[in-house]
């Protein structure tokens, strides 16, 4: 049985149309129930929604053999997984954003407020920048018009929210999307089936 | 001595077995103090799999650490014999973080070294062990097998320098193609080159069809002759399943060069054996000769065997202060020459699970109510 963690919401339900069109296809996950997993005994596949947050650590943990998590998990957890496929769905990028007329003086200590506290640090430390990050868990926007930091470091998808609070996208971090990853163990246990669903997304994502 | 196996936890019935292995291979035990001068590990920080180390300071004055790798210790030690192979194996208690847990834990390690006049029958034998200590693991098991050389050989030709050369390290350990051919973009790589990096680092499978894939791909012809050499003598070691080359298997070039490998066990998420050829550190440490050697992990096993709810005792004996102590010594001694474990006890343990509950009468031992 090959264990398919995907993220819960409109993005785990887009993911799971390109394993549906791919042919690993699961009939009752289609089903309005309350049921936690979802299998295909005759493909021999078993699929499970979780925070979208929480699906590297499955598929790290070996609870899921593959899985689809963002990159932006990706990049602030730095699970030890396999990053197999881009599935180009979920396109958003993670940016320094903050007020328009933002000036950055070098003088004093950067205060950032973030989700991300390791792309944050992993970012200026790059840039040589000194900071102080303030971890928040959400309304990050908040954060610069009251004063709690000079900057954000979020995801932005559209900007509009940004728009609406006068705030403007200062820099590109990276850009974000949802990718395939595989746990190491299983990626040698169950290479061939593994390889099969890698190949039959990569189709779908190319067309 | 007569041992009860069914006593020993999971980790030390391996443990046994693997030292067991080693020794008849003529690898010598090295025994090493809980301690080490900070300084060793300070200059090779980046070898350790984590940075923390728990120091303190000696009545001396000297900054000692609790070791958090044998590695370090044994190279320090080791003293070059032209002709000679120094074969060392360890069962030691290692202190470190990781990064699913907080804070520091201690992990039990067993593994061996090989350092001096390394040759490739030398690295051969350390490869079969590898394979053999995972299969005295598990019956299910698979040993991946890469060569540090022939992929540094393909980032050279590829001009990867520098930062993108750490980066695209990152991408073929993460068999991450998307964004090795991101990379190959951004460095001027043609797509042809580029399409023949991102198939080194896809290729995963037994050495009879990654071999010929390696040709294919023109990749550095020592380094691929070697991996057959030492593939072969895998096979004719009897290691006929669960062998792959998998060239995404890497280690810091700082310290590594040569084959590296990973063991996997069925049933344990992450690798639970992990070595390969260090002649850097060998150098960097001021130490002539070449070394080879891999380290098993005991605390990821201890999920292998299935949690049963045993019992405490096969028979819990209950007495009281009117029984006198040699009646009760005698009652425990019946029972133990039975091959029955026993708790005598005055009263029912609160938590305590057991067999069968038996009171000490006048005739003897009867069913508790």
């Amino acid at each position: 049985m090959l264990n398919i963690a995907l993220p819960k919401g409109r993005l785990g339900e887009k993911v799971y149309g390109l394993f549906e069109r791919a042919g690993f296809d699961c009939p009752a996950i289609r089903e309005e129930n309350r049921k936690l997993f979802f299998e295909n005994e005759a493909l021999g596949l078993r699929y499970f929604w979780v925070k979208p947050s929480d699906v590297a650590i499955y598929v790290e943990r070996g609870a899921a053999d593959i899985g689809v998590a963002g990159k932006d998990i990706l990049l602030e957890y730095a699970p030890e997984v396999y990053e197999l496929l881009d599935l180009g769905v979920g396109k958003c990028r993670m940016c320094v954003a903050g007020p328009k007329d933002f000036y950055d003086d070098m003088r004093r200590t950067l205060r950032v407020a973030t989700k991300f506290s390791h792309i944050a640090t992993e970012y200026y430390a790059s840039l040589g920048r000194d900071i102080d990050v303030i971890p928040l868990n959400g309304s990050i926007e908040l954060a610069p018009i009251l004063g709690l930091s000079d900057v954000i470091v979020d995801i932005v998808e559209t900007g509009a929210t940004l728009r609406e609070n006068d705030l403007a996208v200062l820099e590109t971090i990276v850009p974000i999307s949802a990718r395939l990853i595989a746990n190491k163990a299983s990626y040698a246990f169950q290479n061939e089936r593994i390889e099969a669903v890698v190949q039959g997304l990569a189709q779908e994502v190319q067309k | 001595m007569d041992l009860d196996k069914g006593i020993l936890k999971n980790e030390e019935t391996i443990s046994l077995a693997l030292r067991s292995l080693y020794a008849r291979y003529g690898y010598v035990q090295y025994r090493m103090s809980r301690f080490e001068e900070y300084e060793l590990y300070v200059s090779n920080k980046d070898f350790l799999i984590s940075s923390d180390v728990i120091t303190f300071t000696d009545t001396n004055g000297r900054l000692m650490a609790l070791k958090p790798d044998v590695t370090l210790s044994i190279v320090r030690g080791a003293r070059f014999e032209p002709g000679t192979v120094q074969k060392l194996y360890y069962d030691e208690a290692v202190y470190r973080t990781s990064s699913s847990a907080r804070g520091f834990r201690e992990i039990r390690q067993v593994g061996l070294e090989c350092l001096g006049a390394v040759d490739d029958y030398a690295i051969g034998e350390v490869l079969l062990l590898a394979a053999q200590s995972l299969r005295r693991i598990s019956a299910e098991s698979a040993l991946c097998v890469s060569h540090l050389g022939l992929v540094g050989a393909m980032l050279d030709a590829l001009g990867f320098r520098g930062e993108a050369r750490v980066r695209a390290l990152k991408c073929i350990g993460e068999k991450n193609p998307h964004e090795l051919g991101a990379l190959c973009r951004e460095n001027g790589v043609g797509d042809a080159d580029a399409e023949r990096l991102k198939a080194l680092a896809q290729l995963c499978g037994a050495p009879e069809q990654v071999l010929p894939e390696l040709e294919r791909l023109g990749c550095e012809r020592g380094a691929v002759e070697q991996l057959r050499r030492l593939t072969a003598m895998l096979r004719a070691g009897g290691v006929t399943d669960g062998l792959i080359l998998d060239l995404s298997v890497l280690g810091d070039m700082r310290y590594y060069n040569g084959v590296a490998f990973r063991g996997f066990v069925r049933g344990v998420s992450a690798s639970v054996l992990s070595g390969g050829q260090y002649d850097r550190l060998l150098g960097r440490m001021g130490k002539k000769g070449r070394a080879v050697g891999f380290a098993c992990y005991l605390d990821l096993l201890e999920r292998l065997t299935a949690s049963g709810r045993g019992v405490d005792a096969d028979v819990l004996l209950l007495y009281d202060e009117r029984d006198a102590p040699e009646r009760v010594a005698a009652a425990v001694r019946s029972l133990v020459g039975e091959g029955l474990s026993v708790s005598a006890q005055k009263a029912v343990p609160e938590k305590g699970v057991f067999g069968r509950v038996v009171r000490l009468s006048e005739s003897g031992v009867d069913a508790h109510a």
